[in-house]
Order: structure tokens, then sequence, then C-alpha cells
């Protein structure tokens, strides 16, 4: 095995057993990168030096004898998607408007990260502002799906999906507004979480719909997933939203027994439109966990989730947008590409006087419906198992005249970011040579169960240990 | 005049926390270096988030409770949006629907009560500051606190709005919590003016607002223009347009500087960085516990204890450092000066403050009341002289001298005064203790 398909565990057991060292891993990260990247373009940034300096110093403390609990990613090379802020990297957006931006500070969970003793190794395109499902709306070109590069890798965190999934670093952070890591990651053949809103600081973050955005990461195992959220969760004095839920060792739980678990399994996300080939692997993934089958649930509001959020978080956005005036840093206007241009003026509208009530007040009503909904469904079962996509990743290019038909494919996770639920997507199988992912959801802060039920389908089957073949 | 003015105010007045409204920055800018007191959540920096500042939504509370305003149970943050070059973010952080505190009233000399709409926290904004073609932005201010206390319109001249507006001014201050100095921009005023034909109980169909009044002089002075030029036109058989002008200090005018038709859309929506506030009855009244005794309580009490003319204790009670310092003396001469045979009484040392207005920055109250009785404002009457005089007053005055032995002490006040008309610089504290001698002699 090469150094740069390490999983975060396996990392951290070899460089504390000095079997190998955070340089060795960083270069193999960074030959990959060099060596693929060129085709794949899962990067806007690469921080070759900075990246091996920090690696250096890593070394030092573990020869030093370091612990494990003081910096638990000691070494360990990771990306950042390009919309959290970090000092002295630029970060873009993945927008010209920021194409020569310079953070003068850290995102609070880059600062726990680098904490934690993390090697930043480069910044993850995306589409820009994080507006996308496909990574195609990125200014600096769209990424590829490294099982086949004709398809899109899914989005709006493609680049960190990509390259986790083609083992250019050890993981990588993304943000999740309406499935941008979920998403990607069945995309990619990876695993994606998108935390509980408020468990994970949004400080630093470029905002897309601050009140859907979640912050968290795409790793290649459900364990290194419950690893890096115990390095970046947590109530944070910067962040008004992040609440004070109490952390668990998410690790430590992982393996507890999941025998008798109710597993839900929502009538509205098994519907007509959805490919036939997904729903077959996500009905059979679930009689992996429960050999006598899901239990049936009702999430009624389902079908007015995605018009409900397409007026929130466009709304959202154009609040979040209007910084961007040129004057202060960043390039003028004229700069954003055309599904910002789209946001900013839909949501302009649904706020305008006199539609306001018609649209933002009505749609945040909704909201409220959606969300009780689960609380309802996670009452008869305690977690629910639905696909990720309702199709399989499409060409580049395909999607991209047809924003309508773009939004679509967002439809089964957007109702997490309404409700403000946690999602983990695991691989769950392939189709004409494609991944397809399923996620499970479960109440506001129940993680921990998620990565239970999650370690437990990734030990009763190989998809995660599938790569692809560049 | 066929008319009658109907005015309202909106008034901003900067809080002197340590911190910024939402930011750790220091919210003390005046007279510092430019974009010196500023972070990515004051500049507006991607990804930078609001955090409230606690002790600024208390002291909003407190102008509320001051204001006898209802404060909200439930109250939230929401977005004003709209593009200036000194709002970094695009959007100001506000309150809409649901301010913090709502429906008071404050009550003019002449008895009337001028209705308190709303009383809202938000935050400054940065300032332009425009040199030859160019325009510089200093973030210092950006984010400062800034509470927004709005009024019915119930003003009928500009007399009672500047009346309120040296009562706001007053209760802020008594407070504490702003300077409410006009000149460095902690206070800002708005009124906006519009007639209606005598008799006519609904409101004018237009509203005049003028912006960037920076005195009370001046806001007198645009109010009674603004009737003026208002009434002109009406007499015309016209409209005056509904509109934002400002007062011309040099051309003594109020002048348009923008058509309300094009005024802004603000798309106004909850802020989503910042989770509903809810407050407990407890949480309120512990607020209310922390508030000083305000300029009114402080005025009938100051008559009641220290037996002043209302006129001496409206004077005092102004600014709260002489009421402070009055009262200071008061017991100083009581207990710290014991040796002395002479006491000054509070209506002496009333009367030394008020006339000679003393420097109370530096001079100690120790050291005023040896300067009262050095300067011989009080003398020692003979007690013989003076127990003839009173035992005549007492005589004279048979009904108080009942009251008083029934138990309305305080007429003692008025047997006070009738004696020092015989002995106006002698001390009260020998007037009294003679009275008290004497009184019960008279039954």
């Amino acid at each position: 095995m090469k150094l740069n398909q390490l999983t975060i565990k396996q990392a951290q057991e070899g460089l504390r057993n000095r079997k190998f060292s955070s340089v060795e891993i960083t270069k193999a990260c960074l030959e990959q990168i060099k060596k693929h990247d060129k085709k794949l373009n899962a990067f806007i940034t690469i921080t070759e030096r900075e990246a091996l300096e920090s690696a250096g110093k890593a070394d030092e403390l573990v020869s030093q004898g370091e612990t494990l609990q003081d910096k638990p990613l000691l070494g360990i090379p990771i990306a950042l998607k390009d919309i959290f802020s970090t000092k002295g990297i630029r970060t873009t957006a993945a927008s010209n408007v920021l194409k020569d931006y310079m953070p003068v500070y850290d995102a609070t969970v880059v600062e726990k990260l680098k904490n934690a003793g993390a090697v930043i190794i480069g910044k993850t395109n995306c589409d820009a502002w994080a507006h996308g499902s496909s990574g195609e709306n990125s200014d600096f070109g769209p990424t590829k799906n490294p099982w086949n590069t004709e398809y899109v890798p899914g989005g709006s965190s493609s680049g960190s999906a990509v390259s986790v999934a083609s083992d250019m670093c050890i993981v990588a952070t993304g943000t999740d507004t309406g499935g941008s890591i979920r998403h990607p990651a069945s995309f990619c053949n990876v695993v994606g979480l998108k935390p509980t809103y408020g468990r994970v600081s949004r400080y630093g973050i470029v905002a897309m719909a601050s009140s859907l955005d979640s912050i968290g990461h795409i790793t290649k195992t459900v364990e290194d997933s419950a690893i890096i959220l115990n390095t970046a969760s947590g109530k944070d004095p910067k962040d008004a939203t992040t609440l004070g839920f109490p952390i668990p060792d998410y690790t430590e739980s992982l393996k507890k027994e999941i025998k008798g678990i109710k597993i839900g399994v929502p009538r509205e996300y098994f519907i007509k439109g959805t490919d036939p080939q997904v729903s077959a692997l996500v009905k059979k993934a679930i009689l992996v966990l429960e050999k006598q089958g899901a239990k049936i649930v009702e999430l009624p509001h389902t079908q007015f989730a995605n018009p409900c959020y397409y007026i929130i978080q466009p709304s959202e956005v154009s609040s979040n947008l209007a910084r961007y005036d040129g004057i202060r840093f960043g390039l003028g206007r004229e700069n954003f590409g055309d599904e910002a241009k789209r946001r900013i003026m839909l949501g302009t509208y649904t706020l305008s006087a006199g539609y306001y009530e018609a649209y933002y007040k009505k749609a945040m009503q909704i909201r409220t419906l959606v969300k009780k909904d689960f609380e309802s469904a996670f009452t008869k079962v305690e977690a629910i198992i639905t696909p990720v996509s309702p199709t399989l990743p499409w060409k580049l290019g395909e999607k991209v005249d047809d924003p309508l038909k773009m939004y679509l494919s967002d439809i089964f996770t957007i109702t997490a970011n309404l409700a403000g639920i946690p999602g983990l997507a695991v691989p769950c199988g392939f189709a004409e040579g494609l991944p397809v992912g399923m996620q499970i959801l479960g109440p506001q802060f129940s993680e921990e169960l998620l990565f239970q039920i999650g370690y437990a389908y990734e030990q009763a089957t190989e998809w995660h240990k599938q790569k692809p073949n560049l | 005049m066929n008319y009658t003015p109907v005015i309202g105010l909106e008034v901003h007045a900067e809080l002197k926390t340590k911190s910024k409204m939402f930011c750790g920055c220091s919210s003390d800018y005046f007279g510092q270096k430019p974009n010196t007191h500023t972070c990515p959540v004051c500049l507006g920096l991607p990804g930078a988030l609001p955090v409230p500042n606690k002790k600024a939504i208390e002291w909003c509370i407190m102008i509320g409770l001051a204001l006898n305003c209802k404060i909200a149970n439930f109250s939230k943050f929401d977005r004003k949006n709209y593009f200036y070059p000194d709002l970094p973010k695009g959007y100001q952080i506000s309150q809409y629907d649901q301010p913090f505190c709502q429906k008071g009233s404050v009550k003019l000399a002449n008895g009337k009560q001028i209705g308190i709409t709303r009383v809202h926290m938000e935050e400054d904004t940065g300032k332009l500051i425009h040199q030859g073609d160019s325009t510089l932005i200093d973030f210092n201010r950006s984010g400062v606190p800034l509470v927004e206390i709005v009024t019915e319109p119930d003003f009928e001249n500009a007399k009672e709005v500047v009346e309120y507006l040296k009562k706001l001014q007053q209760i802020v201050r008594y407070l504490s919590v702003s300077d409410a100095d006009m000149e460095k921009g902690n206070m800002r005023l708005e009124p906006n003016v519009s007639l209606r034909k005598k008799d006519v109980k609904e409101l004018p169909k237009y509203k005049v607002e003028v912006k960037n009044i920076n005195s009370f002089r001046f806001v007198e002075k645009a109010i009674v223009f603004e009737i003026k030029r208002q009434t002109e036109i009406l007499e015309n058989g016209e409209t005056p347009a509904q509109e934002t002008r400002g007062w011309d200090e040099n051309k003594q005018k109020t002048v348009s500087q923008r058509a309300k038709e094009a005024a802004n859309d603000y798309r106004y929506f909850p802020e989503p960085d910042i989770p509903p506030i809810r407050f407990t009855q407890d949480q309120i009244s512990k607020i209310k516990s922390q508030m000083p005794e305000l300029p009114i309580a402080k005025l009938s009490r100051f008559i009641m204890d220290y037996l002043l003319s209302e006129y001496d204790a409206e004077i005092l009670t102004r600014e709260k450092d002489l009421a402070d310092y009055f009262e200071k003396t008061v017991n100083d001469a009581k207990d710290s000066v014991k040796y002395l045979t002479i006491r000054p009484s509070p209506k002496i040392i009333a009367n030394w403050l008020i006339n000679k207005r003393p420097d109370i920055d530096k001079i100690l109250p120790a050291r005023l009341i040896k300067e009262i009785i050095l300067a011989g404002e009080l003398t020692r009457v003979d007690d013989i002289e003076l127990e003839k005089v009173i035992k005549k007053i007492l005589f004279e005055n048979k009904k108080a001298v009942a009251d008083y032995n029934s138990g309305k002490i305080q007429v003692i006040g008025f047997l006070i005064g009738k004696t020092k008309q015989h002995f106006p610089k002698a001390d009260t504290n020998q007037i009294k203790t003679m009275i008290g001698k004497l009184i019960s002699l008279y039954t």
C-alpha cells in the first residue's frame, strides 16, 4: 500500500510506530496530486512548501514523544475546501471575485485542525460559492470524477471528494448546505459527513446560506470521519449558532453492536424518477443492516422541501454575497458567474417588500413542517436510510443548461439541512461502473449512532475499499 | 395658523460599552487612528460571524425600562439589506418586527404624554471621509452598539421636541449607558414633520424627514423652518413632497436630500447568524434592579428629603454628577465635619452650587463646606435672638404648628423659611433645632 492511500487511523498508527514519517506521507500525496490533478482538477491551490514545512515539524514532535491525546491529527495531510479561510493562503470560494483574496485569519475549524497537528496540503476546487451539485460552476474549471473523467464528481465539495477518492490526501473538509458533502462523497465512493447544524463552527467559512450551512468532511472510512469530528466539533464563542451539546469521543462507541436497531425507510424517498439501480442498491444495503428489512416511515412534507429550500437558500445567499462589492477586497460584481447571479436575483426577489410573506415566510413555515416530519419519524425509528442522489453521476455538461434539473439532484439531501439533522453518506455499491451512496439520517446530535451504523455496514461490505483506476 | 404640526422623532444613541456590538473590538473610536479598532467581524470579511454583546442588550433594555416600555419576552435580530460603502457586510444587523422594547411613554412638564413606539438595538456603520477626489473609509465606528428610540408622532411644536430630547439625554446619561454627546455624534436626531388641518384626526398623507442634525438648537430651527415651509405649500393648495431633507446651518434652512419615491426596500429577514433571544421575567427584573435612580425620582426625593424648591432640585438633578456631588456634600456636612459648630444646610449647599458653580471635579465636598463657612455664608445667630423670632412666628402660624404636632412634620420647611426672612444667612440646622425645641409648647 502506498502512503497516500492510508486512512487517518493507519497513518496515526504508522507515524507513532515510526514506520514512516509525515514528510513521507505528505510527499506521497503531493506526488499523487502532481501525477493526476491536471486531469482531475481537484485543487485550486497546492501548498507544497507550507505542507512540507509543517510535516517536518510534525515529525520532530513525534520524535519528541508528542501524544495522540494532544495532537490527534499530527502529521496527517488534509485538504481544505477553498471556502475555509486560511491565514496567508489565498481563499477563492472558487470564484473570480475572490481569486486574489488572502485571508488575514483562520477559520475556527482550520485553527482546530492545525492545533491538532494536521498538515494542510492545499485548497480544493468546488462550485463557486458552493453553489452547485456537479462542481461545474467553479471559475477554476470543473473537477472530474476519478471513476470516469467524463462524468461529474458531484458538488459542491467536488475537489474534496475527488482528492480523497484519488488518494491525493488522507482527508478533506467540506461544507454541506443542501447536500454538498454527501452528494460528491456518494459520486466518488467515499464517506461524507454533514454534522448537526450547530455542531461545528461556521466561523471563517465563506457563508453560503447561513441557516443551512453545515461544516463537515470527507474521509475514506467511517472511523476517520469520527476522528475528524472529535477535533472539529464543539461550541465556538465566535459562532453564536454553535451549541454546547456534550462532545462524546466519537471513535469510542464506533464498534458498539447495533443489533435490534430500528431503521426507517421513507416512502417519499423511493419515488418515480429515482434511478432503479440506485434504489435497488440502497435497499440491498439496508438488508445488510437489518435482515427483516426496514420499517416504512412517512415524511409527508418532503415534496415541498425542494421549493422551500430554493427560496430560503437564495434569500440568504443574496444577503451574504452583498459584501462582495469590489470596494474593500476582491474584484467587482461583474465577476460573479451565472449561478451566483441567478441566486442573487432569486433571493432579492423573494425578500422584497410584498413578496416576503408569500415566499420567504411561507418557506420558513414549511421548513418547520419538514423538521416536524423528522421528529415524528424518529419517535418510530432510530435512523433513516435513503439514497444520497436520485441518479448516478451524470456526464459533464449534461445539466449545465438546465438549472432546475440540476437543483433536483439535491432532492434527498436538502431535507437534512432544512431540519438541521446530521447525515452520513456511505458507499453502497456500483452501477454502470459508477459509485452509489446511501445516507444515514438521525435526530439532531445523533452523530454517534450514525457512525455506529455506518461502521457496521462498512465491516460487512467491501465497497469503501474500491479504488478508481486513475 | 389653520394647521397643527404632527412631529415624531427617531433618536440614535451610541452605547459606551467596552466592546462593539458583535465583536471584541474596542468601541471607543473617537479620535483614534483610522482602522485600528477593527477585526474580521466589523470589517465584514468573508466567513466572519456576529456574536451579540450581552451588556449592550441589557443596556438597551434599561433604556426601554426607563422609558416605561414593555420588554419583549421573545426578540430577535434582523438583517436590513442596503448598499453603502460604509456598510461592510452589505446589510446592517438591526431589529425589525420584534424589538427588545415597545410601547413606552415620557411625560413632559405640561403633563402631556409622548408615546415611545419602540427601542431597538443595532450596529453603527463606518465613516466616510472625503478627501479631494477620493473617499476614504474608517471602520473604527463600524459595529459600535447603537440604540434607536422612536416616538409616536405626538409632538406639536419644536419646544416639546427639545424638552423630550433633553429628558432623553438626561436619562441615558443617568443610566451611564451613553455619553449622548451631540458633538461627538453619540446622539443623532431625525425628526419627521408634517401638518394636518386643525380638528383632523388622521395622520397626514405625507411625511418629511429631516436628517443629520447634530444639536438641539438645530433641531428646533429645522422644525420651525419646516412648519413654516409646509404651511406655505399647504396654503397654496398643494401637498408637500414626501422626502428626506437635511438642515443647512449656513443657509438656515432645510434642503431636499432624497425623494421618498426612490426609498430603499430593505428586504428585512431574521438574522440567521444569531439565534432568537428569550427573556424571563426574572432576567428583566434583575436588569431593573441594576438601574440607578432616574432623574424624575431623584428630583422628588430632593424636594422631600432636603426641603429644596422644585426649581433648585431640577437644576441639581439635571446632571447625575452634580446631583451626586450635592448629596455627598450634604452628607459630609452632617458627618465628617462634626467639629464644626456651624453646618451649612442642604439649601445653602444647593444655593452655593447653583449660583457659584464650583468646579466639582476639582473641589472635594469637605473643602466646599469649609469654603461656604469661611465665606460667611452662614453665621451662628444668637440663640436668644433666634428664640424670640421663632416664638413670634409660631404664635402667628397656629395652623402650621397644629399640622406639625399632628404629624405633618414637613411644614417645618415653611417655618424655617419664615425664620430665614429674618436671618437670611442663618444655619438651617440651628433654626431647625430651635423650632423643634419650641414647637411642642404651642399646641
